[in-house]
């Protein structure tokens, strides 16, 4: 921000908060498939600890943790492993996103279930990304 | 079921939507749009709807009042209706 200026307690606060933030976040997209939450909630979470160290330690700080430029490349990845899971299940000679046709060894249900997970863990992905990218363009936009 | 945590929470959410729109210092409406945000998530979880509910606290509880802060920070604080 224009008028920022540092504060130790904010900034104590914000870190010490942010990786229980990230790890619940983890937990929210890694049990999606059995319980509330999935790949879009967690990785909104996820954005939301990120950004808030970056409202905390300003912007330069925070280009430690998460670089601008990894924004858009982690939305892109995510968008791949998603799309590469359902090409993945037509190679194996099903349809588009049947799971069961996966090319990894297991039983049907199981490769449903491993799936699931995967296709969460590419939405997580593109949904960090993304809203700190937009995040980050809101807060660049005016100031060159 | 929970009839009576229901209305006071609808009292509650139509209150802070009233705030939201009426208030003339936008950061004010901005904390009550997250505050109305917040209270249609509880409202999601005692009807039943538990996902809908997280993706509400999350999505605009957490991001989007940010988002909004961010935007009132780039351009003026106070609405000139």
């Amino acid at each position: 921000m224009r008028d920022y200026e540092s504060d130790d307690i904010v900034i104590l606060v914000s870190r010490t908060l942010s990786p229980f933030i990230m790890l619940f976040a983890l937990y929210v997209i890694f049990h999606g498939h059995y319980s509330p939450g999935g790949g879009f909630q967690g990785g909104t979470m996820l954005a939301a600890a990120v950004i808030l160290i970056r409202l905390a330690a300003g912007m330069d700080i925070a280009q430690l943790q998460f670089p601008r430029a990894l924004g858009m490349p982690l939305g892109a990845v995510g968008v791949l492993i998603y799309f590469g899971t359902g090409v993945a299940a037509m190679l194996g000679g099903g349809s588009f996103l049947d799971y069961a046709y996966l090319p990894l060894p297991g039983a049907a249900a199981a490769l449903r279930s491993l799936g699931i997970l995967f296709v969460e863990v590419g939405v997580g992905l593109a949904v960090v990304g993304i809203l700190v990218s937009i995040y980050d363009d809101l807060l660049e936009s005016g100031e060159r | 079921m929970h009839w009576e945590l229901e209305v006071t929470l609808f009292i509650f959410l139509v209150a802070a939507a009233l705030l939201a729109l009426e208030s003339r210092n936008l950061l004010t409406a901005v904390v009550s749009l997250t505050v109305f945000s917040f209270l249609s998530a509880l409202l999601y979880v005692a009807m039943g709807a538990v996902d809908v509910g997280f993706t509400e606290a999350v999505v605009g509880g957490g991001v989007s009042g940010v988002l909004f802060v961010v935007t009132i920070f780039k351009t003026t604080r106070t609405c000139r209706d």
